[in-house]
């Protein structure tokens, strides 16, 4: 189909060049990387007034096409048909702000020069409008020979106009004599263009950005605005979407149970129920905490606010080196750091976007925070809530101290390639366009389905592998005829609970003598038949319970916590701590449940407090509580700060597009960690007994 | 030599020398700043930097360490 007519959309950042893209392909796009770099490539199909079908490549933003960043370079090659990957478009569509068409002509007039078919797109013409600016399209026309559109891209206004443009067959090359020399004679032949179309009523008035401002940005209001939209974030995030996560597990739930009816017991129904359908829920449960913050941070940036929140943040982001449009990816990240790391596509500089996505997954997220919750219950089995929620505090401030300490290690370490300047753009303000922040939202959810379920599904695959095999025979067959015993015993359990009950309230009615006493006989022979039942379930059960964690003893997962133990004893750790460390290497929260499957034999973890008080009775060799307030210490440490979740590798390695800083990234976090909890527990030896 | 930074808020000026790297500067001419523009301060952020300007109708904002390096004419 490559008869099919390429369209290239240009254009400054920030012009709506996405908003038209969108308008024109709706969901017939998709989206990917250029090979080679991290600049996202858009390209989309729709359809010309005659039902011909047409491609359209929304190139990255530029300023200019003497690039400075990696954004433009792409821009600037694939206009100069120098990507192999990219043919040259057959026809550009310039987009220029009708409000301050001098800047934007730099750009255009520079596209103009490369002599390919044009169509200048004349945006914004209502803020334009608003500001006194009107712009003559006819006159532009008539001077560069080409099509100029005035549109409102946002409202769809002028889309009838730009259609009847793209339909036609034979597109004018623009009459435009190159500029030579510098900045300045670019900028006076732009005077001389625009000379006689552009009126400006001489007023010297507020604009509504302006008055927005005034309170966004005010020294006081600015920062209640902010932290009342981050707290508003952060409850939705935490809170409202606790419905949705809900509904997900208990569907997951019962998905799993069906297959359970359904199917043989063995080890593939294992495999189903808890490697595929554990493994995907574990992925899937995630889902409506990141659309909400991608809702959020559309929205934000969808209006022009999110320019205003780095212009806020700006100056506590710099003396560490990052700049304050990282603020709002290690924000996200206190969610999870893969809507972080991928919220980083909004810095355009990639030496900052690389520090910001190196240092993201130190922050909180939320996956750690059930098991923070478990081993701060252990450390203070005595602690009021008051003690206990100091805890959790210090655990964030630590990762935020580590987030701190790390960006300004590597703004050292990293050589500064780039101009070291930092310019920040502020957009007039817009009303959001809800169409095109649900598209973004659905987008970015796709990428994280794809990208964080493969991988996740994957290792829960090999997890359940490693915590199922090698089976030893000898314990499959006592667990075999030990679990038979108890589903016989539990049947008659079962059976003698009712009939025990109608006995006793038969024997109440009675009044005579003698068949009372009967009637007592037999209740006490049936009585003692149950507690003889309820003993051997429950003693059974224990060697059930004892079995299962001798079988994960004997399990490759179990081998491996053996292994490793010499190497994390002297944080504080026995093996069985060090099966859930292993574990918990493709997602931390999967520590819960594999404590819960060494301690209770099962995987309960809504009996949580029982795997705690196991785990609370836990004695060393020597006699001592296995979760002394030392070792729960130095694994909190060891958990803030240690990477445990491969998405996150997953999503690192693609953001950055080379294995070499995800491994760099799963290397220094995990070697910190370690460093860290070692002294925290030698060092609080010196204090605690 | 006075700088932009120390321009008052709302206070305009033309625009003179710019002692940035190279392409720091080249990357400013391309979006306005050039000599004989006129060029206003509009706010300071809220912690004092960075400081928003604006040019041939562009608002953008640029630190204080940089502003301190381009003159007004």
């Amino acid at each position: 189909m490559d008869s099919e007519r390429l369209f290239a959309l240009v254009g400054n950042p920030n012009i709506g060049k996405t908003t038209l893209f969108n308008a024109l392909t709706g969901l017939r796009q998709k989206v990917a990387n250029y090979p080679g770099v991290t600049v996202e490539k858009k390209e989309g199909t729709a359809r010309d007034r005659h039902g011909n079908q047409f491609k359209v490549l929304d190139l990255p933003g530029a300023y200019s096409l003497e690039a400075k960043s990696p954004d433009e370079e792409v821009t600037r090659a694939v206009l100069h048909g120098e990507r192999a990957d990219t043919p040259q478009p057959d026809v550009v569509v310039c987009l220029v702000d009708a409000s301050n068409l001098e800047r934007h002509f730099y750009l255009a007039t520079q596209v103009m020069e490369l002599g390919l078919p044009t169509i200048v797109v004349l945006n914004k013409t209502d803020e334009a409008k608003k500001l006194g600016v009107t712009v003559t399209a006819k006159k532009l026309e008539e001077r560069l020979g080409v099509p100029v559109v005035p549109m409102q891209a946002n409202e769809r206004v002028g889309m009838e106009a730009l259609q009847v443009a793209l339909s036609s067959k034979e597109l004018a090359k623009p009459q435009w004599r190159p500029v030579e020399g510098n900045v300045a004679a670019r900028y006076e032949a732009i005077d001389q263009l625009l000379s006689g179309a552009v009126a400006r009523s001489e007023q010297e008035r507020l604009t509504p950005t302006d008055k927005w401002d005034q309170v966004l940005v005010h020294p006081v209001w600015g920062w209640v605005v902010l932290l009342s939209i981050l707290a508003g974030l952060f409850y939705a995030i935490f809170s409202l979407s606790g419905y949705p996560m809900g509904w997900i597990d208990a569907g997951f739930a019962w998905l799993g149970e069906c297959v359970e009816v359904r199917m043989q017991e063995g080890d593939f129904r294992s495999l189903i129920t808890e490697g595929i359908i554990g493994g995907v829920g574990g992925v899937v449960i995630f889902l409506p905490q990141i659309l909400m913050l991608f809702f959020f941070i559309s929205l934000m940036e969808n209006t022009g606010y999110l320019a205003r929140v780095s212009f806020m943040m700006d100056r506590l982001m710099s003396g560490v080196g990052l700049n304050g449009k990282a603020f709002i990816p290690v924000l996200s990240s206190y969610a999870c750091a893969i809507p972080g790391i991928m919220a980083t596509r909004t810095m355009e500089s990639p030496r900052d976007r690389l520090i910001t996505i190196l240092v993201a997954p130190i922050t909180s997220c939320s996956a750690r925070l059930p098991v923070y919750l478990m081993l701060i219950a252990l450390m203070l089995p005595l602690g009021t809530a008051t003690q206990k929620a100091f805890v959790m505090l210090g655990l964030y401030i630590l990762s935020i101290l580590g987030v701190y300490f790390f960006a300004w290690i590597f703004n050292r370490m990293l050589k500064k390639t780039e101009t070291t300047l930092t310019i920040l753009e502020l957009p007039t303000y817009q009303r959001p366009s809800w169409r095109e922040i649900g598209l973004q939202i659905l987008d970015r959810g796709k990428i994280f389905v794809r990208r964080a379920g493969t991988v996740i599904l994957a290792l829960s695959i090999l997890l359940w592998a490693m915590v199922t095999y090698p089976k030893n025979q000898e314990y499959e067959k006592r667990v075999a005829a030990a679990e038979s015993i108890l589903e016989t015993q539990s049947e008659l359990s079962g059976n003698l609970t009712p009939q025990i009950e109608v006995l006793i309230s038969i024997e109440k009615e009675v009044t005579e003598q003698n068949v009372k006493l009967a009637l007592r006989s037999i209740l006490e022979e049936k009585q003692t038949q149950l507690s003889d039942a309820n003993r051997i379930i429950e003693s059974k059960s224990e060697e059930v319970r004892n079995l299962t964690a001798k079988k994960l003893a004997h399990s490759a997962a179990g081998r491996l916590g053996k292994a490793i133990e010499p190497g994390i004893e002297p944080l504080g750790y026995d093996w069985k701590m060090g099966v859930g460390l292993v574990a918990s290497f493709a997602a931390r929260e999967v520590f819960v449940s594999t404590m819960s499957i060494i301690y209770l034999g099962e995987d309960k973890t809504e009996e949580g407090g029982e795997v705690s008080k196991k785990m609370a009775a836990e004695k060393r060799a020597d006699g001592q509580p296995a979760y002394n307030l030392r070792t729960c210490l130095s694994l909190l440490v060891f958990y803030v700060f240690a990477m445990q979740c491969l998405s996150t590798v997953a999503v690192t390695r693609r953001e950055t597009n080379s294995w070499r800083w995800a491994i760099f990234q799963v290397v220094y976090l995990t070697g910190f960690a370690y460093l860290a909890a070692f002294a925290t527990y030698q060092i609080s030896g010196f204090f605690i007994a | 030599m006075k700088h932009i930074a120390q321009l008052d808020v709302g206070e305009s000026a033309i625009l003179g020398e710019m002692k940035l790297p190279r392409e720091a500067s080249a990357r400013l001419e391309e979006m306005g700043f050039l000599p004989g523009a006129a060029i206003r301060l509009v706010r300071r952020a809220p912690l004092g930097c960075p400081i928003e300007f604006e040019v041939a109708g562009t608002r953008l904002a640029i630190r204080g360490v940089d502003a301190a390096n381009i003159f007004v004419g």
